[in-house]
């Protein structure tokens, strides 16, 4: 056990909520039921604050915060919702399905997507910031994989998970800005990958259908993401 | 004892440029360096040698002299003449002249407010050392500072001279460096690192450049003078590759430096031991952004990361680390000199001392210019700039680069400080300074500098990755005369997003330039806008 | 009491949404009642005619035939639903924008046809240069996405519109269901 981990109170939403001091403020709401839109965090891997859906408001602080970087601190007052709040990150999830081809009624994860489950989750159903429509290739060399990168939102949760858990890194991005995209080692296809394991974890935590299993339809193209924290778990026991 | 023989270089070195008569500075930073200086310099010394004067007349090569705009520059002292736009043909000519009047058709009068209305600390070595040589740097007070400090003065009472002084970094934000030392002095461990950040990745400003390539020596002592008080023992220099000429002169002066004895273990035989490392990088401006830089002298992608933890606790490979910009560290040894009094009495009640301004656009004279904050932008621009060409009215000043803004010229009296440069929607930036006459676009400006962030977003988040490249879209459709009102609205609500949502200062400001043309010339927009969808179809 | 007018129109899609809409079965005739439906592919009407109160449009803009038809039905009704996906955001329509239009109709007129033929420049509409979704070309007062949006959606849209009110479709349908 951890020595001392002192405990501070807060406010989320107005209600009265304690916290261990190095928890962030997005799993404080979570365990208190507060619902924080999220993207590019998941339990499990390293935060890197990079969609910033998970913006919230903290009192006596004129910027926003990132909810899932964002240490809990004695006498906070966060506010999650806000219609700042709601308003910007609606746009974020527009700018996002704009960005590249998310196709939904064509996808292999239509019905599984957490872009898709966002924009419910937001209300969002018109993407009124233009479409980028930039062209993307799609890489089907792996024997069991599939790298479509018209659906990728940049997460980088291939990247973490090859690099954090498995240990491949594997992943990479590579170029800046929108001409970004992920790669498999030095840019080569994923078929020819010497550092891939084939372990599929990229393909699990993938939010959507850019990583995707070949072969599988629609109905079993689900994504298991929740055996992240089960593994870390596990390793942090054994250790 | 090394700083008896430090000493004994100063005053050996003043005593061997006392024996010449004349002395030319031959300016070989990169400006007049691209209008063929070198050759200028060369053309100099044959003819001395050639008259067998080489005892008599000094010809060196030196940092910048200002006025880039007249490149090639010379200065003839002990006369203080100025010769703008020399060829090497003209070496004769100028040798002939030595003791006599100017020579007319070359002669660069420096009564010019240009001239006469800078202060100079941080360029006061600029244009009179040869920058290769510490010898030089030494005599003119080099390393005075260094040695006072380690001599005569507790980390603390460095600190104190700093806050003092009031400086406050010159990298852009604007934070009180006295502040930032402090909290790395008191993060705690014993593996602390310096870094001095020159990246200097704004289209147009050179500012840094010039100082690096200029008085290399000057920025290394104010690192050392910095770590003595955080209590760092490594450095970096962060350059961009691009600046092969600064990073060749930074080399120098580190190696001449280590050999003296001012940096490397037991600097000047005190337990203070502070080595430098020279790293460059690639030219990507987010790399100029600290965290950014960090993950990049690291040897990973530069992306920056969430502050905190700020660098002054967790920066470089997890250990605590100062980072400052260059002309930051630039005006520390002046300022343990002279005092931090002294340097607090200089500028405006919440900016300190000085700034160095790349004075670029529509005016009479373009260059480097280093003025005391406060100085007005109606002195810059029609005194020390010499006013708009041909007569035309000013219409903006454009500072801060991509994170700045335009400020309209009714604001001509502005006193450039942080606050008021703030409060008009624009900020100092680095010190860019562009002049805009009527002709200019403020629409086309806003889309040059987006155009830019979009190219430079490093694209880690969403916000900035794709709201720039949309912010471009929209502003091309303006210029194009296919957007409608409610494009405008669009661009507004992304300038919101932008600067309320993105990670790093690159998005955070993206918008300003976008934001100040449409506070103050919207009607520039609303002319090219269209009615109706329709007639944006069409 | 005077009916509203109703309008479907049949763009860049599929007819999915419209197969959908007739999956409402008998409750149209519910819909028959209080609107006349005076303009659809499944009725008899060349021109769109003015004074619509509801427009249901399925598909994207990608001819100048639909541009010149959305402009039109944008002027000439009250209310502009854009229907399913596709209208929405252009969706399987605009898949050809990632290849540009040249690129399409060669494969479509010669590299796929036997024998090779040329695109044709006569009668058939000209391709804009990019599909487009509605609302980046007229302004559209709501967004029904589904692909296609189900029949109990469209019948719910339509209901509501015709009593007058604007219905909440974010809870019912989303992208590609
Ligand atoms: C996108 C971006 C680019 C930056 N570029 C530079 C730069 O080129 N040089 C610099 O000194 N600071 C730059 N900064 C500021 C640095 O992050 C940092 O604040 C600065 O180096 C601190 O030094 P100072 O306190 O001496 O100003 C940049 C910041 C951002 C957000
Ligand atoms: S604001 Fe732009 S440059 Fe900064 S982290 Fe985000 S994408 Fe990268
Ligand atoms: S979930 Fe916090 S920034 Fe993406």
């Amino acid at each position: 056990m951890s020595p001392k981990v002192r405990i501070k109170t807060l406010k989320i939403d107005g209600r009265d909520i304690g916290a261990r001091e190095d928890e962030t403020i997005l799993q404080v709401a979570r365990e208190n039921g507060i619902q924080i839109p999220t993207l590019c965090h998941l339990d499990g891997l390293e935060p890197i604050g990079a969609c910033r859906l998970c913006m919230v408001e903290v009192r006596g602080s004129s910027r926003l915060l990132p909810a899932c970087v964002t240490r809990v601190e004695e006498g906070m007052e966060v506010t999650t919702k806000s219609p700042r709040l709601i308003r910007h990150r609606r746009m974020i999830l527009e700018l996002l399905f704009a960005e590249r081809n998310h196709v939904c009624s064509v996808c292999v994860v239509n019905g599984k997507c957490e872009l898709q489950s966002l924009a419910v989750a937001l209300g969002m159903t018109q993407v009124r910031t233009p479409y980028r429509f930039p062209r993307f290739e799609l890489d089907a060399s792996h024997p069991r994989f599939v790298n479509d990168h018209n659906r990728c939102v940049l997460c980088a949760r291939c990247v973490r998970v090859c690099d954090e858990i498995e240990g491949a890194h594997t992943w990479d991005i590579m170029g800046r800005g929108v001409n970004g995209r992920v790669i498999t080692d030095l840019n080569e296809p994923w078929g020819e990958s010497n550092s891939c394991t084939g372990c599929g974890k990229c393909v699990h935590v993938c939010p959507t259908g850019a990583l995707s299993e070949k072969g599988t339809l629609r109905e079993d193209a689900g994504k298991q993401r929740d055996f992240l924290p089960y593994l870390t778990l596990m390793r942090e026991v054994r250790r | 004892m090394p700083i008896e023989r430090v000493l004994a270089m100063a005053s050996a070195q003043v005593e061997a440029e006392s024996k010449f008569e004349h002395h030319i500075h031959v300016c070989v930073a990169s400006g007049c360096l691209s209008s063929g200086s070198d050759r200028v310099l060369q053309a100099l010394r044959d003819e001395v040698k050639g008259r067998g004067l080489e005892n008599k007349v000094l010809v060196k090569g030196v940092g910048c002299l200002g006025l880039c705009a007249a490149a090639p520059l010379i200065a003839v002292f002990p006369e203080g003449t100025y010769y703008q736009a020399v060829k090497p043909e003209d070496a004769p000519e100028i040798i002939d002249s030595l003791g006599k009047a100017p020579i007319e058709r070359l002669h660069c009068p420096t009564d010019r407010p240009f001239f006469q209305k800078q202060n100079k600390i941080v360029l006061e070595n600029s244009g009179y050392i040869d920058p290769l040589r510490i010898e030089e740097y030494v005599a003119r007070g080099g390393y005075q500072a260094l040695i006072e400090v380690l001599t005569e003065m507790s980390p603390n009472a460095v600190i104190e001279q700093i806050t003092l002084s009031g400086l406050r970094g010159r990298g852009g934000g604007g934070y009180p460096t006295g502040l930032k030392w402090t909290t790395v002095a008191k993060s705690p461990g014993t593996l602390k690192y310096i870094i001095c950040n020159a990246d200097e990745g704004d289209p147009g400003a050179f500012m840094d450049r010039s100082v690096l390539e200029s008085d290399p020596h000057r920025v290394l002592e104010g690192m050392a003078i910095a770590a003595y008080a955080v209590g760092a023992t490594r450095g970096y220099v962060y350059c961009r590759a691009e600046y092969p000429v600064a990073i060749d002169r930074l080399d120098k002066a580190i190696k001449q430096a280590k050999k003296t004895g001012l940096l490397g273990p037991n600097v000047l035989s005190t337990p203070f031991s502070f080595d430098v490392e020279v790293r460059l990088g690639a030219g990507a401006f987010v790399c100029g952004e600290e965290t950014a830089l960090i993950a990049s002298i690291e040897g990973k992608q530069g992306r920056p990361r969430h502050r905190p933890p700020y660098p002054a606790e967790s920066g470089l490979f997890g250990y605590p680390t100062l980072i400052n910009n260059v002309e930051t560290f630039a005006n520390i040894a002046p300022i343990i000199r002279n005092g931090g009094a002294w340097f607090a009495e200089i500028g405006t009640r919440g900016s300190h001392g000085t700034k160095v301004f790349a004075l670029a656009g529509k005016v009479q004279y373009t260059g480097l210019i280093e003025v005391p904050m406060g100085t007005t932008l109606h002195e810059i621009v029609y005194e020390m700039g010499g006013g708009i060409p041909d007569n035309r009215p000013c219409k903006a000043i454009q500072t801060g680069g991509p994170s700045g803004g335009c400020i309209p010229a009714r604001f001509i009296d502005l006193p450039v400080d942080y606050e008021s440069l703030r409060e008009k929607g624009s900020m100092m930036g680095s010190g860019g300074m562009i002049v805009m006459d009527d002709t200019s676009d403020m629409v086309d400006v806003a889309r040059f500098f987006m155009e830019f962030c979009v190219g430079e977003s490093c694209g880690k988040c969403v916000p900035c990755r794709v709201g720039t490249a949309q912010m471009n879209d929209l502003l091309t459709k303006i210029i194009d005369g296919k957007a409608t009102k409610h494009d405008i609205v669009h661009l507004e609500e992304l300038c919101e997003l932008l600067r309320d949502t993105s990670l790093c200062g690159l998005g955070q400001s993206a918008p300003n330039p976008v934001v100040s043309t449409l506070t103050h010339f919207r009607q520039e927009y609303l002319d090219r806008l269209v009615e109706t969808d329709e007639e944006a179809a069409s | 009491m005077t009916k509203a007018r109703l309008a479907t129109v049949w763009l860049d899609g599929c007819s999915g949404c419209h197969m959908s809409l007739l999956d409402m079965d008998e409750k149209i005739l519910e819909v028959a009642k209080v609107a006349d439906v005076v303009y659809s592919p499944l009725v008899d009407t060349k021109d769109f005619p003015e004074n619509v109160d509801v427009a249901l449009v399925e598909g994207a803009v990608s001819s100048e035939d639909d541009l010149e038809k959305i402009q039109r039905i944008r002027k000439n009704s009250r209310f502009l639903v854009a229907l399913g996906d596709c209208a929405v955001t252009g969706n399987v329509a605009a898949m050809r924008n990632l290849f540009g239009v040249r690129a399409v109709l060669d494969r479509s007129y010669r590299l796929t046809s036997v024998p090779a033929g040329s695109p044709p420049d006569q009668i058939v509409p000209r391709l804009l240069s990019r599909v487009r979704p509605l609302h980046e070309v007229v302004a559209v007062d709501l967004t029904v996405p589904g692909c296609p949006p189900s029949a109990g959606v469209i019948h719910h849209v339509v209901t509501e519109l015709l009593a007058g009110r604007t219905p909440d479709v974010t809870d019912l349908t989303r992208f590609g269901a």
